[in-house]
């Protein structure tokens, strides 16, 4: 079993049937252990409160929001470098959750800066790049929609995919820049340099559930996207029959 | 169990997250169910035995 | 530069120039932003004078957004473009060259408009030089990185505002040092060469990336 096996869709979607129900049930297991240390075991913080505990969605949330576009990154690659079949079925698949996990981060974050800074915003460093990711997430979905056939709508999508990547870095370092002239040192920080065990572990079973969660909702996302092709290329067929001089067209294959 | 002044913040927070999650989920199956009907649907019409000959060389 | 490449220049100048070309159109898209921008804020001089920089840089912004679905559309709708990809022309120079000629006839307009606006805008000297100096080095970029998505976007029938929403987020780093470097020039504590060192280094980082990635989804779109 090579990495080539995998780019055969039938092949994938044996597989998706196969591994699908163990990463549901590992999903489950550790979302309940996760939400019962989260509530009942991790400690309120002693600045915070239990407002803390947003923290428990919140950072996760922004981990799979960061995790899904390198994801994206690395099947853009594989769509323009490798051209992997699956590469763009996965990239598609993954910028609607990635927007969704963003957005959840957003909330959560001025669910939680409410209480802590008396604001829902604050044009924080962070809380703007994580924006500025949402409207790339938002652009790259609009990209998808808007191109009929799925290879070229691919390719573009990938294309600004990359260049995305390319630019995610200087945008953090910009807005960072800007954020620094604009207000000096007023920002609270999150991630305080003493993050107790009793906080972290809570902290990583949710990322892993979530984590999990992500995987779980892409493969369902890729097997439907599969299937959307395969119904996409029957009806092309099926209308080129129709037609009297049968077109070339008939000759795609699924993907 | 006491959330403390701010519950209603620390709810809402969960509140949103599930109710986004649970959006994504329940995308996710519907479409599934959607597309396996219409694929279900187009096999009926005897599209899928077209579909199936030229494409057993690469597909096993 | 070989003879090839200045024909194309010229002609994308021509072509931009012309009727129906509508280079001068962001100029004028220019001024309405600006003159808009007091309405919405209201008349103080002094409000103006702070926010001036950035209110020029982000009609520059815009007028440059709006310009840009013309840098392939028009080649496309007639077919040229066709005859572009297939000459065998390196494409990322060919798209360098369009892109160079879009900006000779959009950008530096835009340039060159906005002493004038500043004077309304209430500007002193010094920021007026600044502003002006940070848009001629940062609408190059703002042309290269829009190319790209003005290649994304090139067959879609109206990809102008889909292009907008795009360019945009990739754009946010050259607004950002374009207006803190003017800034910079009017406000002693913060030097002005740092971010106007930053700010052309982005022109020079969008002048690699923007053709290559153009030039790719270019190739992609056509076959």
């Amino acid at each position: 079993m090579g990495i080539l096996d995998f780019a055969n869709p039938t092949r994938f979607m044996k597989l998706t049937q196969l591994v699908l129900p163990w990463l549901v049930g590992l999903c489950a297991i550790a979302f309940a252990v996760g939400l019962y240390m989260s509530f009942f075991v991790a400690p309120e913080d002693y600045q915070q409160g239990d407002t803390v505990r947003i923290m428990y969605i919140h950072v996760p949330a922004a981990w799979l929001a960061m995790m899904c576009y390198s994801i994206m990154a690395i099947s853009s690659l594989g769509t323009l470098v490798w051209k992997h079949p699956l590469a763009d079925v996965s990239a598609k698949c993954a910028a609607p959750i990635g927007a969704a996990f963003t957005f959840i981060s957003l909330v959560t974050g001025s669910l939680w800066g409410k209480p802590m800074w008396g604001t829902y915003w604050v044009w924080d460093a962070r809380l703007t790049s994580v924006l500025v990711l949402f409207i790339m997430y938002l652009g790259l979905m609009a990209l998808w929609r808007t191109m009929e056939d799925p290879i070229k709508a691919g390719k573009a999508a990938a294309i600004l995919t990359l260049v995305g990547a390319l630019n995610l870095p200087i945008i953090k370092f910009s807005v960072d820049w800007w954020n620094t002239l604009h207000q000096p040192a007023s920002v609270m920080r999150m991630d305080g340099p003493t993050i107790h065990p009793d906080i972290l572990l809570p902290l990583a079973v949710m990322a892993v559930a979530f984590t999990l969660l992500f995987f779980v909702i892409h493969l369902m996302a890729m097997r439907n996207e599969i299937l959307r092709r395969r119904v996409r290329t029957l009806r092309l067929r099926a209308a080129s029959a129709a037609r009297p001089a049968g077109g070339s067209a008939t000759l795609q294959p699924a993907e | 169990m006491d959330l403390g002044p701010h519950a209603g913040f620390i709810i809402a927070s969960y509140a949103i997250c599930f109710g986004v999650v649970a959006g994504l989920i329940l995308w996710v199956r519907l479409d599934k169910a959607r597309l396996d009907s219409t694929l279900k649907d187009l096999e009926s019409q005897g599209l899928a035995k077209t579909r199936r000959t030229p494409e057993k060389p690469d597909r096993q | 530069m070989s003879s090839w490449a200045l024909s194309l220049f010229q002609r994308e100048l021509r072509l931009a120039v012309r009727v129906g070309g509508g280079a001068l159109v962001g100029v004028l898209f220019f001024l309405a932003v600006v003159t808009v921008i007091p309405f919405g804020v209201g008349p103080d001089l002094n409000l103006l004078a702070r926010i001036g920089p950035a209110i020029l840089w982000i009609g520059a912004l815009l007028a440059t957004l709006l310009g840009l679905d013309r840098l392939f559309q028009a080649d496309r709708d007639d077919g040229s473009l066709d005859l572009i990809l297939m000459a065998g022309r390196p494409l990322e120079l060919v798209v360098l060259i369009k892109c160079l000629a879009h900006w000779m006839a959009t950008g530096l307009p835009l340039v060159a408009a906005a002493p004038v606006l500043a004077i309304f805008l209430n500007l002193e000297p010094t920021a007026i030089g600044a502003v002006t100096l940070t848009l001629a080095a940062g609408t190059p970029a703002l042309t290269l990185i829009g190319a790209i998505g003005a290649s994304l976007t090139v067959t879609l029938r109206r990809g102008g505002l889909l292009l907008a929403v795009l360019v945009i987020p990739l754009t946010i780093p050259v607004l950002i040092f374009g207006v803190s470097a003017a800034d910079a020039a009017v406000n002693d504590p913060v030097p002005f060469m740092t971010p106007f060192l930053i700010l052309c280094s982005l022109s020079l980082i969008s002048l690699v990336v923007g053709p290559f990635a153009s030039a790719a989804a270019l190739r992609f779109s056509s076959d």
